[in-house]
């Protein structure tokens, strides 16, 4: 087995680009009125909760952040005899007629975007979804597509992607590793 | 860590890890109860029967609404309204409820082990609701997810169960799970209601109540079942509310912050004053909430596509 590991964003590149999209999120809305941050368990949750700091130190305003776990609510359940742990969903405020930013850290297939769009819909009726992601890798399955992309990343299907974050891993990288079997 | 088994047959066969993922998993379906639109898609197109031999409100309910919470289509069979009433015996009813393909199938029987029998019988998963006086599992899983919730953990916590021990299925299974979760466990009640051999499961024993409860984490009472008074088991309802009711007088020799359960249904003034009940220590309540997270975690743990 090669390791073929390689490291394609360090921590200076994530946070600058977690900063472009502060601003673009605020650009593309025109403000802050009416937004709230989702983040998708659980790379998701650690880049929402950046991107609401980095909001907050532009516009002196923290808006609200919730949390999604889109498991119950993915494709595949019933196809496989491993069940996924379900982590805690947490949206407290009110989804109705705002402006809903979905944050993920890899936009792959499509499919959990897909999830947690189902899912937010049960919460309320959001005026409007978007979505941002760390790292665009390309590969939809789904016609879904990112308003705020921090990288794209064209990649192969036997290459994994690997956002990993000081808040779980200790560390601020993206890596591309090789599947192991060739 | 994943549940791999069929059926959720008692307490006594889960390991600790098992215990735990339940509970981390009914932790998270806590939520869906809380919203507005109570339902996930999850378990869409699963089928879960719940085939009742004896009366039962909450378990009953709890299992139905954890099943329609998932999207599951439930259906209930009492028995007596069922053929069961034209003699039918229970494995020809479980092979006709097999011949129409659900997933999961939910019972409760009079007669300890008819679970045990029905999992080696039918392809479905079977949860046991309650044989006997063996176990009842979904029961003291929802009750050390409540304890869990309220007191942070359950290892080490003084816990004292009060009644019948000798015919409580609640009683057995909260036994083999506070103990594997590293929990003391205390039993109180009459003589005639402590099992011969009980310390043999790891637990304290007392025949008084205020001894049972001094400085104790959690009183578990349980429900005294009326219509064994007939056998002779203790003198009078009124003499065993002297000796054995939880009230005002006896509840301050617990900890400050003890937590009074209760599996229901209660019996008001006999096992258990209504100011008790209805009071502060009381999470009464909280148990039948977490039921439904408890029964959701476990249609969700064992139904899966069998590739």
């Amino acid at each position: 087995m090669k390791n073929k590991n390689r490291v394609v964003m360090d921590a200076e590149g994530i946070d600058r680009s977690l900063t472009r999209i502060a601003y673009e999120i605020l650009e593309k809305n025109k403000g802050l009125a009416d937004l709230v941050l989702i983040g998708i368990r659980t790379g998701g949750v650690y880049l929402a909760n950046r991107l609401q700091s980095k909001i907050a130190a532009i516009e002196g305003v923290a808006i609200p952040l919730g949390i999604l776990d889109v498991t119950l609510y993915r494709d595949d359940l019933l196809k496989t005899n491993k069940k996924p742990r379900i982590g805690k969903t947490d949206i407290t405020c009110p989804l109705d007629d705002r402006k809903v930013v979905l944050v993920d850290d890899v936009l792959f297939t499509g499919r959990t975007i897909r999830a947690a769009m189902d899912a937010l819909i049960d919460f309320g009726r959001p005026r409007l979804i978007q979505l941002a992601v760390l790292i665009d890798r390309g590969h939809r399955e789904l016609p879904i597509r990112a308003d705020f992309v921090g990288k794209n990343l064209p990649s192969s299907l036997w290459e994994d992607v690997s956002v990993k974050l000081t808040e779980k891993d200790g560390t601020d990288e993206v890596v591309i590793e090789m599947d192991s079997e060739e | 860590m994943i549940l791999a088994r069929k059926d959720i047959l008692g307490i006594k066969e889960l390991s600790k890890d098992e215990i735990v993922l339940i509970l981390d998993t009914a932790d998270s379906f806590i939520e869906i109860s809380t919203r507005e639109i109570k339902k996930v898609p999850t378990l869409r197109g699963k089928t879960v029967i719940n085939l009742f031999y004896e009366a039962s409100t909450r378990t009953r309910t709890s299992f139905e609404i954890a099943g329609k919470r998932l999207s599951a289509d439930t259906i209930n069979i009492s028995a007596s309204t069922s053929s069961v009433v034209k003699g039918e015996t229970i494995l020809d009813t479980a092979r006709n409820l097999e011949a129409m393909n659900p997933d999961v199938i939910v019972i409760r029987h009079s007669a300890a082990g008819a679970p045990h029998m029905l999992a080696s019988m039918v392809k479905q998963s079977i949860i046991n609701a309650g044989d006997g006086a063996h176990e009842h599992p979904t029961q003291a899983l929802l009750d050390m997810m409540t304890i869990r919730a309220k007191k942070g953990r359950l290892e080490n916590l003084k816990v004292t169960i009060v009644g019948d021990i000798a015919h409580s299925r609640v009683a057995r299974s909260n036994i083999y799970g506070l103990k594997k979760m590293g929990a003391q466990v205390t039993v109180a009640g009459p003589a005639t209601m402590i099992p011969k051999d009980i310390e043999q499961m790891g637990v304290n024993v007392h025949s008084s109540l205020d001894e049972a409860i001094k400085e104790v984490d959690v009183i578990m009472m349980l429900r005294i079942q009326i219509e064994r008074q007939h056998q002779n088991i203790f003198p009078s309802l009124r003499e065993y509310a002297q000796r054995f009711c939880l009230s005002k007088k006896n509840i301050s020799l617990a900890k400050k912050d003890v937590l009074v359960m209760h599996p229901g249904p209660i019996n008001r003034g006999v096992e258990i004053s209504p100011d008790i009940a209805d009071g502060p220590y009381s999470v009464i309540l909280d148990q039948v909430t977490n039921g439904v997270a408890v029964r959701m975690a476990l249609l969700y743990l064992l139904t899966g596509g069998k590739a």
